[in-house]
């Protein structure tokens, strides 16, 4: 991993209530989420926070309703002021800033995409998408000429006189999109951007975002409550609970290696042939091996090299990257892989009580 | 003796009670004792008065009566009222200014200048032919049955009350929105303003301004009309989506930017729909006000009432009502169009 660190967040805590100050000496303490409401009548929205989200990748916050993931998205352009703790970004904290340089921060480093997309209703497509520039001053002409290019980039060209009323969810979200590339901003922050769309139009927009991103290598901070989408987009995943990490990481090791209960029953309805990669799980080596039946690419996922290998677990594949070699990948390995670890350590779903079907209920 | 000397002799007042008294004025009761015939044996408790001011009175001769509240507050009044004038006269003048060139606009200008005139504007707001006919049909009513000049003063007066209220509600609610310490001081205000019979303002205004400035009736009617556009301008601002709010912010908006960009255009429905009231509550208390000499509409109800003249009043209050209906219908087509241009 490179150490390009473009926004990190340091023991952030965000307390709601009369006295978060008060409240904080608590939760110092460990004093807990629920703890805190009865006897304190405070909320604790973040707790102890540390992420470092490195530039021109995807960072996916993951968690179920109320775990504080807008909370936490809205600390970094402040929106919401912190109880407690840095946010750092581009090197620079971004809680010692004056108004002024907060709003060039918003201005220019920025963007935001929104759950219901939010934009303005009394306003066109076309000024819409300008209006990051607007605010910034720019005249009418440079505006309408970029937002017009993010606009046909997103695929709406000849929609610019519409109103947002007159298009459908899915193409609003794509103004929504223009209106943050618009902005010209190397961050991009996504509130549960695609949530509020249907699937079809979801997997679209998933595909969008992934298209634009090998192209502009934005630093994109991602929220999501759905693990599909989450492992589709995710370079880094941070799940959060209760206001609280409780594991962040590379998407496939979190898959492999989850470290609470909570996340092995969050991520045990998945079809994990289709997620996995075979990097996650074959043997790293250079060394030939004789006897291989082919070769698989370390990107591709377990289910196509199920497809290929017709399921007979005798086998075994060379795996490259760019044409050399990095490991080999045996199809027992493969299988393995494919039960939870939950599952295969301490029986189906069984120690983790509670959380299991808080998880699987809320889902 | 009276109900409650034990009162104050229990307290020991009674000296202070006595102090210098001749026989004050003689309260009702006393009246009505004497007339019954001289003292009434001692009262049983099934008589006993409720501790009025007059009940007290009674036992203790020092202690005010109840019409001397009324008068203290007459007193009052009367004493800080050169002042207040001297402080209200100057910053209300412009109000008689517009008052006064409003109607003299409305009445000089001849019928066939101002009557198309009105309709362009109707035609402007609404957009729609039919209801500019409507309003044609209606404003010749009016002038057809000479009721033409009464009507235009009716007009001219709520146009200028109504901008003014436009003018100093919609601040007066946009600082509601933004805090909430204002809110809480003016919202029992505007509850005072919008309760208050409508009769009860023009009492004290009567005393600060002469009863020949049209101000007098102008401040009666901006009082009792402002309260639609400032609590509706408030409401409006509150309800504009919250995360519209947050992207505006998160792009970088100033507050100027915010707020005349985003919270002022989206609610501007709701905006709209104060004025409406406001000109209705204008109209309303226009009609009231002719009882210190606003002109227009009400000065003919008032002749109706007066006089006993059946049909000048049955009329009069058809012509206020065919202005109210115009009035109303024209303000919600605008409204209308506000709202289809931004549908969510
Ligand atoms: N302004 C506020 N005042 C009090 N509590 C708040 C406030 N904002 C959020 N909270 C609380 O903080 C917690 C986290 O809320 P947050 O909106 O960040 O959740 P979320 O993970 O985004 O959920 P969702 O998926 O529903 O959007 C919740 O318990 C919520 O009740
Ligand atoms: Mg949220």
């Amino acid at each position: 991993m490179s150490d390009d660190i473009k926004i990190s967040i340091r023991n952030l805590f965000k307390i709601f209530g009369p006295d978060p100050q008060g409240a904080l000496e608590h939760v110092r303490a460990g004093m807990g989420k629920s703890d805190l409401l009865e006897e304190q009548g405070h909320v604790l929205g973040l707790k102890d926070i540390n992420v470092d989200m490195q530039a021109g990748k995807i960072t996916v916050i993951m968690g179920l309703s109320g775990s504080g993931k807008s909370t936490l998205i809205r600390h970094l352009n402040r929106l919401i002021e912190p109880t407690a703790g840095e946010v750092i970004v581009n090197g620079e904290d971004v809680l010692a800033y004056n108004e002024d340089q907060l709003r060039r921060l918003r201005r220019e480093n920025m963007s935001m995409v929104f759950q219901k997309f939010a934009l303005l209703p009394h306003r066109t497509v076309l000024e819409n998408a300008g209006m990051p520039l607007e605010v910034r001053g720019y005249d009418r002409k440079d505006r309408e000429d970029e937002a017009r290019k993010w606009l046909n980039r997103v695929g709406l060209e000849g929609q610019d006189n519409q109103f947002p009323h007159q298009l459908s969810g899915g193409m609003q979200q794509r103004v929504g999109i223009a209106r943050a590339l618009t902005s010209n901003a190397d961050i991009m922050l996504m509130d549960e951007a695609f949530s509020a769309l249907d699937p079809l139009i979801r997997t679209d927009m998933q595909d969008l975002l992934l298209e634009l991103q090998e192209e502009l290598h934005k630093t994109v901070v991602f929220i999501t409550h759905d693990l599909d989408e989450a492992l589709k987009l995710a370079d880094h995943l941070v799940i959060l609970k209760d206001g609280q990490i409780i594991q962040q990481g590379e998407p496939q090791h979190i898959l492999l290696h989850p470290n609470d209960p909570y996340i092995m029953d969050f991520i045990s309805d998945i079809n994990r042939a289709r997620v996995l990669r075979v990097r996650s799980v074959m043997q790293k080596t250079d060394q030939h091996r004789p006897g291989l039946a082919g070769d698989v690419d370390a990107e591709d996922t377990l289910e196509s090299v199920i497809a290929l290998s017709g399921g007979d677990t005798a086998l075994g594949y060379r795996v490259l990257r760019h044409g050399t070699q990095v490991g080999i990948l045996s199809v027992k390995d493969l299988v393995r892989a494919l039960v939870p670890t939950a599952a295969s350590e301490e029986g189906p779903r069984s120690s983790s009580g509670l959380s299991l079907s808080h998880g699987t209920g809320s889902r | 003796m009276a109900s409650y000397d034990f009162l104050f002799d229990g307290l020991g007042l009674r000296d202070w009670c006595e102090a210098g008294t001749s026989d004050g004025p003689m309260s009702m009761a006393d009246l009505i004792g004497k007339a019954a015939g001289g003292e009434a044996a001692a009262p049983t408790i099934w008589e006993l008065p409720f501790p009025s001011m007059d009940a007290l009175n009674d036992a203790c001769p020092n202690f005010p009566q109840a019409r001397e509240l009324t008068k203290g507050l007459e007193n009052g009044f009367l004493s800080i009222k050169d002042g207040l004038s001297l402080f209200l006269d100057p910053i209300t003048q412009p109000l008689s200014w517009s008052l006064e060139a409003a109607l003299w606009l409305f009445q000089t200008a001849p019928w066939w200048i101002m009557i198309p005139l009105l309709l362009l504007v109707v035609q402007l707001v609404s957009r729609s032919v039919k209801l500019v006919g409507f309003v044609a049909l209606c404003l010749g009513f009016l002038a057809f049955i000479d009721y033409y000049d009464h009507a235009m003063q009716t007009l001219a007066i709520i146009f200028v009350c109504a901008a003014i209220c436009v003018l100093i509600g919609v601040p007066i609610g946009i600082a509601m929105s933004r805090s909430n310490t204002f809110q809480n001081i003016t919202t029992p205000v505007l509850d005072m303003l919008q309760t208050l019979p409508p009769f009860v303002y023009l009492i004290p205004l009567i005393f600060l301004f002469s009863v020949t400035e049209p101000k007098l009736y102008g401040i009666a009617i901006i009082l009792y009309a402002i309260v639609p556009v400032i609590r509706l301008t408030n409401l409006g601002i509150r309800l504009v989506d919250k995360e519209v709010i947050e992207a505006a912010e998160s792009f970088g908006m100033t507050s100027w930017q915010k707020l005349t960009g985003v919270q002022i255009p989206l609610a501007l429905p709701n905006i709209m729909a104060g004025v409406n009231q406001t000109i209705m509550m204008s109209l309303a208390m226009v009609v009231i006000a002719s009882l210190v000499s606003a002109p227009g509409l009400g000065v003919l109800v008032l002749r109706g009432i007066r006089n006993l003249e059946l049909g000048v009043g049955l009329l009069s209050g058809l012509g206020i009502v065919l202005l109210a209906v115009v009035l109303d219908r024209v303000t919600k087509a605008a409204l209308a169009r506000v709202n289809a241009a931004q549908k969510h």
